[in-house]
């Protein structure tokens, strides 16, 4: 499965377009967490709880993603997009789209 | 009046703190930019054709949070209008905290170019009022990994 946010691949053609895939996942941390996230609040720096969150929440939305693509037949993902929103105090949800195609190679 | 003294307290304590963290980070953002000069990210989306290259998504994600003080500063800035320097300096770590992350795993993977690269940006925790906590920002592109080792 190659998955890609570029628009087409050199060398290759697309045989056939299967549509919008999608995957998303809607995350909070834990109570330990958002406690060192409001010390660190008040000093400023890096909240790796909140990055490990987000980067654990992408690769879930991401598999759910490739998933979806393989159940219809699919063997590349083209133009893939992230969207995050933060929909609650503490809750965000990451968002992955991308266009399921079929594609082959030129020779 | 002891609420006051603590506030004070803690806008000095954050300012110090604070500065710090900020000064020790832009060190180590310039540093790491300067190793990975090499790897170029760029936003052009059409691809190479004379080489063949392995396509693979590549993320980078950072968390940062403004100090007190800062936080406090914007508030102040909000009133009167103009620059709100103390954002500007938190977004322009992350963006380019983000790019890095991403440039680093692209090597790791042994790419040679970065292409159609994204910036994602959402502030996570709202403190009090409109203040901006914190804000998260992704970068993302598509790596080109060279399949075969290039004829130069």
């Amino acid at each position: 499965m190659i998955i890609t946010n570029l628009e087409y691949l050199p060398h290759q053609t697309i045989s056939q377009h299967l549509g919008l895939v999608q995957g998303s996942s809607v995350r909070a941390k834990h109570v330990g967490r958002d406690i060192m996230a409001s010390i660190k609040n008040i000093f400023g720096g890096e909240l790796k709880g909140y990055t490990e969150l987000l980067q654990e929440s992408r690769e879930e939305a991401m598999q759910r993603m490739q998933q979806q693509a393989e159940a219809i037949g699919a063997n590349a993902i083209l133009n893939v997009r992230f969207s995050t929103s933060s929909i609650a105090q503490g809750a965000a949800e990451i968002y992955v789209y991308g266009s399921a195609v079929i594609i082959q190679d030129n020779e | 009046m002891y609420q006051m003294i603590f506030v004070i307290l803690l806008l000095i304590i954050s300012y110090f703190i604070g500065s710090h963290i900020e000064r020790r980070h832009y060190k180590s953002i310039i540093d790491r930019e300067k190793k990975l000069n090499k790897l170029p990210a760029v936003t052009i989306k059409t691809p190479p054709e004379h080489e063949k290259f392995e396509q693979q998504l590549v993320l980078g994600n950072v968390t940062l949070s403004v100090d007190y003080f800062k936080r406090f500063l914007a508030t102040l800035h909000n009133f009167f209008g103009g620059r709100v320097t103390s954002y500007e300096t938190l977004l322009d770590r992350a963006r380019r905290e983000a790019l890095l992350r991403m440039k680093e795993t692209a090597a790791e993977k042994k790419a040679t170019l970065i292409f159609n690269v994204k910036y994602e940006t959402a502030s996570i925790y709202k403190g009090s009022g409109s203040a901006i906590g914190s804000v998260e920002v992704l970068a993302y592109g598509t790596a080109m990994i060279p399949l075969s080792p290039s004829p130069q």
